[in-house]
């Protein structure tokens, strides 16, 4: 906590690495809507997981990387992967990708992207250059004191929802209760 | 160039939460709507940590309650869908229109 980053262990080539991990980010997003084979998405979606850990780590957020990865990309995408296998794709391989509203559906979204760019051309000033306090050292100690101090009360609701969470999952899935 | 700075990163957030969003309003495939949704979770995810380094870590502590959420979600999520297709021999949404009479 007391050792600030030394001027010597500046990163080096950030915005090279800022607009790789980005640009690999938001082109594994577009494979992710557009290939038609559910299996070919959810392996563009752990790559673009994988880039998006590494830009946390590029904000100084290395447990939020490390989660990223484990439960992510670990956990959640092989359940996404096991259900693509239970259910069969033949049958949608050979249908249209598209429903019949895309064309409202993406104007829609287009006018969403709109309203963020106004958003950000004049609430520029609002987010400024600054870094607070990038301390790497003692990130986890610290996310982990916050997480049984402060957000006690939090910590044990998100339990309980993950709790609830199975309970459904196994009550859903079940063939017969 | 210019040092990259809060707000390249939510320019990037918010470019991949307009993806996550025309993946949800235009695909059929409900495996898909739902790996949709995670990538709008993960930009407001990439929106925390970058404010996290302005203010703190409270962001970050957030970001981890939003994993937590994203995986009860993707387990519910998945449950629906494979009693869904036990019932209906589909994946299309557009094909679940019972209450649509």
């Amino acid at each position: 906590m007391e050792q600030a980053i030394q001027p010597g262990m500046q990163p080096v080539a950030t915005t090279f690495f800022f607009y790789l991990l980005s640009g690999l980010t938001l082109l594994s997003g577009v494979f992710v809507i557009t290939r038609k084979n559910p299996v070919h998405s959810a392996l563009a979606l752990i790559f673009g997981l994988l880039a998006q850990a590494g830009l946390y780590l590029m904000l100084y957020a290395p447990f939020v990387a490390g989660v990223q990865i484990i439960l992510y990309a670990g956990g959640i995408m092989v359940l996404f992967l096991f259900v693509i296998m239970l259910v069969n794709l033949e049958r949608s391989q050979r249908e249209e990708r598209f429903n019949k509203q895309w064309v409202v559906g993406l104007v829609a979204a287009v006018a969403l992207g709109v309203l963020f760019v106004v958003v950000y051309v004049k609430g520029k000033a609002l987010f400024p250059y600054r870094i607070a306090q990038p301390l790497e050292n003692s990130n986890t100690q610290q996310i982990g004191v916050m997480l049984y101090g402060q957000y006690m009360f939090a910590f044990e609701i998100a339990s309980l929802l993950l709790l609830v969470a199975i309970i459904g999952a196994v009550v859903m899935a079940k063939k017969r209760i | 160039m210019a040092p990259i700075g809060t707000l390249h990163y939510l320019v990037v957030a918010a470019a991949l939460f307009i993806l996550g969003v025309i993946g949800v309003l235009t695909r059929r495939n409900v495996v898909i709507i739902l790996m949709s949704i995670e990538l709008i979770l993960n930009a407001v995810n990439l929106n925390l940590v970058a404010f996290s380094r302005l203010w703190g870590l409270h962001g970050q502590v957030f970001a981890i309650f939003v994993i937590t959420d994203a995986a009860a979600e993707a387990a519910v999520g998945l449950g629906i869908l494979i009693a869904f297709f036990r019932n209906k021999e589909t994946v299309n949404v557009d094909e679940v229109d019972l209450l649509k009479w």
